[in-house]
């Protein structure tokens, strides 16, 4: 397995954030890539068993990224990552947003904002995500939709899977 | 209406109100008692976290006592797991992209 790796997990109730700062083997320009460019994005998006295709991506402020996490079974979940504000390789935000396959976007469910930032530790990358929702009313429904959908009970198993093999 | 626990918990006294009938359900006066605001302000503050089910009501004779409904706390930190988890899982396999893109180098 993998070395320690710092991973801090922040919630803050009072602004409706969430906080995660992660470590990376890599570095910045490198993690970098791997968030910004929709053929790295495609490797290790989706969480396994699900996989990654990208439709279309066009990583500039005002541009967006159009993905799909497919089940093994062929079911399709459509993404949306539109972007804001880009500075390369410092930050990046973005809004999410649930689409279909044709890209229209779901005004109906709600929307976070992500704003990534990359540092150095050394030789390693540091990547903060602080993901704003507007209430949590709006997180609620988010994780709702995620476990109507079955996607939760395959994490799970993930985890499962996960801590047999750490053992 | 439907209020967000974030906003109930957002507010001081609000999240006060909360520690102290996490020990034991309060009547609304035993509750002012403790604070230097008025009764009219604290059943305010009360209302707003019945609407976010975040309190509950008991009559008992006369007096009405609020309680924690402690499943509704539970509820948020296991959505807040779940999320934690699918990151937790997304950056493991980054992990392992970023060290098949440095073999191949």
């Amino acid at each position: 397995m993998m070395p320690n790796l710092q991973f801090d997990f922040l919630v803050n109730k009072e602004d409706n954030t969430l906080t995660m700062r992660r470590e990376f083997l890599g570095s910045r320009q490198l993690v970098w890539d791997c968030y910004t460019k929709s053929e790295l994005l495609d490797q290790w998006f989706a969480p396994a068993p699900l996989t990654t295709k990208t439709k279309t991506m066009d990583f500039r402020e005002g541009g967006h990224w159009h993905y799909a996490m497919i089940e093994p079974n062929g079911t399709e979940y459509w993404g949306w990552t539109e972007y804001l504000k880009i500075n390369p390789i410092e930050y990046y935000t973005a809004l999410d947003a649930f689409t279909n396959a044709e890209g229209e976007i779901n005004y109906d469910l709600p929307r976070a904002e992500w704003r990534i930032s990359f540092s150095e530790e050394g030789d390693n990358a540091l990547v903060q995500s602080v993901v704003t929702y507007k209430s949590l009313a709006d997180l609620e429904t988010v994780i709702q939709m995620g476990m109507e959908k079955g996607m939760m009970a395959t994490l799970e198993k993930l985890d499962l899977l996960l801590s047999k093999i750490k053992k | 209406m439907r209020r967000d626990v974030f906003q109930a918990i957002a507010d001081p006294t609000r999240r006060a109100i909360i520690a102290l009938i996490a020990v034991q359900a309060m009547t609304p006066n035993a509750l002012a008692g403790h604070f230097d605001t008025t009764r009219q302000a604290v059943s305010k503050h009360l209302r707003i976290l019945t609407e976010c089910e975040l309190v509950k009501q008991e009559h008992q004779g006369r007096e009405i006592y609020y309680q924690l409904e402690i499943d509704k706390m539970k509820e948020i930190d296991k959505w807040l797991e779940q999320f934690r988890s699918i990151w937790e899982n997304r950056f493991q396999q980054l992990d392992k992209l970023l060290s098949t893109i440095k073999k191949q180098k």
